[in-house]
């Protein structure tokens, strides 16, 4: 059969360095993660609020196999929106914040991101997932992660075939063990 | 070589909507010599301008005009403004569809009297019988060329089928092969398929029947049909002798004209056709065109629905090839004794990732939900499509304050199963497992239904006039040149995928109304 090669083919640097993928937060309001190489400028949002979403994001649909870049850029359309829409960036505020401080008095933790363990982070996110607030975050999320091109290798999806004459030479039938 | 005709000109057939119902009556009147014009809502995309990717081709084809949808369905709660998944462009739906073309059981043109009656199910015979149709259903299949009919051969089948063969074969499934499809199995004016594995998002290499590369160019030659797109129908006009005399549109600017009308033909799909008519109020018929029975918009049918996606140990790659030609018939006869009335069929079924993120479990997160995905190119899938039951509450209604951008009351869709959908369902999820678990599946899941892809039933064929809203030719009780020409025609939903159906009644339309004309009755 013919299977795809699911390794994200960049530069191997950042896996070299080890660290893992922890966002970062610079005094000039990006968040970046120098281990995986990528940063995202935070226009309207707390940077903050930024490295919070980014997390939350992986927290909604873990995969992991994918690097953080991908989650910042799913949410990163949250900052845009906010930047012309008020109500829309006090949406995202006010639901960190909310979060935050119910994270803070449960756990007893700075915040949501500071919670160690996914498990434990998930559950607060279930205490919401009624809420505008994390349908908003999680409804972006289906279009704006699962419709990144590049991630579409990292689950064997291949995509456009008709460029290539479909797959009536490339497969369509491979499967040989049944 | 279209024909352009005069706005004012009453002399020709309005047809609205260049689907399966509209594309092909269009083009089947146009080959008689009778002068048609086809309105339809959407743009023109040649297959050429198909896009290799869901949510762009969604972008593209979809009917994304707000509706709003009530009853206790799960799609109302996860896709409250998308009901139905069809298509607003030249060629409707059969651009986005699979091609499964399937006849009805001859039982199933007579459900009230074989099932007896079903609480709570405005259950009805058709007045037609399976011997009335069966010369049009040949005509459909060859116009179509639906493999494994009239000595074409079968697709291949690809791994998503091979998973679904092996486990059918397991558990003694003995109607088992890759479907009867209106995809070409072998070249001929157009290629045969190529295997892209984008049946939903339009074809691009034409292997796929859609009345856009077909039937319209067809009729078009003849120079007796032009098709108008852009067009999109607001209200069917009357004279004082409650004749049909023209069409009221909006082109893409939102600048409304008139066209006069010999006869009109609606064909805008279940939804729109009955909004249509019910748009169409007038002191003289308050209540909408056609609707003296009450039942226009009513008896909104969506198949009985649910798809089953299984894991395995090992690569399927299910995405690649045809993605509905495998089949599983067995299930499809009636057979009572498993707890409810009507059958189901089983047909091989592949999403890409963005729909499958979106459709597997809509609102599901979390690990278990991502676990799943993580295991894309494990998985083989197949969807469930069997007959639900027509029930009175359930029905297209104009909405009581939204409007669209033309001043229109939009739709609201209401459904909710009754228990015989539920329990065929829940019979379904049980058997689709079984065969996969039967090779080895890891894991299973029972998808809910989709948006409906087949929307059915709400103006519907009846023998009497207090029935249902058209007789056995599709032409209206109440308005001898008002015809209904989709699917909004069926009395019930029998457990086929509707299209060929809809082709075939299409045809059979076409005659009739020739005739008509001929003797001059309309
Ligand atoms: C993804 C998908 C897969 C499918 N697979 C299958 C399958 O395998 N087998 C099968 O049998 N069926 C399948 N179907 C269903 C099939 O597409 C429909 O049954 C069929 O196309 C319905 O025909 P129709 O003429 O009723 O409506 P359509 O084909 O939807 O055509 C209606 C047309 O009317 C136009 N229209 C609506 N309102 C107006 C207006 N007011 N003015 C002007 N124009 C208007 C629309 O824009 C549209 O072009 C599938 C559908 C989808 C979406």
């Amino acid at each position: 059969m013919r299977v795809l090669n699911k390794q994200e083919a960049i530069s191997r640097r950042g896996f070299l360095t080890g660290a893992g993928g922890m966002a970062l937060i610079t005094a000039s309001g990006a968040v970046l993660s120098p281990s995986q190489g990528w940063a995202v400028e935070v226009k309207a949002l707390k940077p903050e609020t930024m490295a919070t979403l980014i997390q939350m994001a992986r927290d909604i649909y873990p995969h992991d196999r994918l690097a953080d870049k991908f989650y910042a850029k799913a949410v990163k359309t949250h900052d845009e929106t906010a930047a012309k829409d008020s109500a829309h960036k006090q949406l995202i505020e006010d639901g960190v914040a909310y979060i935050d401080s119910r994270t803070e008095v449960r756990h007893k933790v700075a915040g949501y991101r500071a919670l160690g363990w996914e498990a434990d982070r998930a559950a607060m996110l279930r205490l919401i997932e009624d809420q505008a607030f994390f349908q908003a975050l999680r409804g972006g999320l289906v279009v704006g992660l699962y419709n990144q091109k590049e991630i579409w290798p990292m689950f064997g999806y291949e995509g456009a075939s008709a460029d290539q004459g479909g797959y009536i030479e490339r497969g369509f039938d491979d499967l040989d063990w049944v | 070589m279209a024909a352009p005709y005069e706005l004012s000109d009453d002399s020709v057939v309005v047809v609205i909507g260049s689907g399966a119902g509209g594309g092909t009556l269009g083009n089947e009147l146009a080959q008689k010599g009778i002068d048609t014009v086809i309105l339809e809502a959407g743009g023109r995309h040649e297959f050429t301008d198909f896009i290799n990717d869901e949510w762009g081709s969604f972008g593209q084809l979809a009917w994304l005009d707000n509706r709003t949808t009530s009853g206790d369905w799960r799609v109302s709660r996860d896709f409250p403004n998308l009901p139905a998944w069809i298509v607003k462009a030249v060629g409707g739906s059969t651009t986005h569809w699979a091609g499964a073309s399937l006849r009805f059981q001859e039982h199933e043109l007579r459900v009230l009297s074989e099932y007896g009656a079903v609480e709570g199910a405005n259950l009805l015979d058709w007045p037609i019988t399976l011997a009335d149709l069966e010369p049009y259903y040949d005509k459909a299949e060859k116009k179509m060329r639906v493999t494994r009919t009239h000595d074409l051969p079968g697709l291949p089948g690809n791994n998503n089928y091979k998973i679904m063969e092996a486990g059918a074969k397991k558990l003694g499934y003995k109607e088992v092969h890759t479907g009867r499809m209106a995809i070409n199995s072998v070249d001929d004016d157009r290629p045969m398929c190529q295997q892209s594995g984008f049946c939903f998002q339009g074809c691009k290499f034409s292997a796929k029947w859609s009345t856009l590369y077909t039937e319209i160019p067809e009729g078009e030659e003849t120079g007796k049909l032009e098709v108008r797109a852009n067009a999109h129908v607001l209200k069917i006009e009357h004279d004082d002798s409650g004749k049909v005399s023209g069409v009221v549109y909006a082109d893409k600017d939102g600048n409304q004209h008139r066209q006069a009308a010999r006869a009109v033909c609606v064909a805008g799909n279940s939804i729109e056709s009955p909004r249509m008519l019910l748009n169409s109020a007038s002191s003289q018929f308050p209540d909408g065109l056609a609707n003296s029975s009450g039942q226009v918009g009513k008896n909104y049918m969506r198949h009985m629905t649910g798809s089953v996606y299984a894991v395995f140990d090992k690569p399927v790659n299910f995405y690649r090839g045809t993605t509905m030609a495998g089949i599983i018939s067995d299930e499809a006869r009636n057979n009572p004794k498993r707890g409810f009335v009507g059958g189901y069929e089983m047909e091989t079924l592949a999403l890409g990732l963005p729909f499958m993120a979106a459709f597997l479990n809509p609102g599901a997160w979390g690990r278990e939900f991502t676990a799943a995905l993580d295991m894309y190119d494990h998985m083989a899938g197949m969807w469930i499509v069997g007959e639900d039951m027509p029930q009175e509450s359930n029905a297209i209604s104009l909405h009581d304050e939204l409007k669209d951008a033309h001043g229109m009351p939009i739709p609201n869709v209401h459904f909710t199963d009754h228990p015989n959908d539920v329990a065929m369902r829940n019979h379904a999820y049980g058997q689709g497992s079984a065969v996969y678990d039967a090779v080895g599946a890891t894991a299973t899941y029972p998808t809910p239904p989709y948006p409906s892809t087949h929307n059915l039933g709400t103006n519907r064929m009846s023998a009497k006039p207090e029935d249902g809203v058209v007789n056995k030719f599709g032409q209206t009780h109440d308005i001898a040149n008002l015809f209904i020409s989709d699917g909004s025609q069926f009395t019930t939903g029998a457990a086929e995928n509707p299209t060929l159906t809809i082709v075939t009644l299409a045809i059979r339309q076409a005659d009739y109304i020739a005739e008509q004309m001929s003797q001059g009755a309309i």
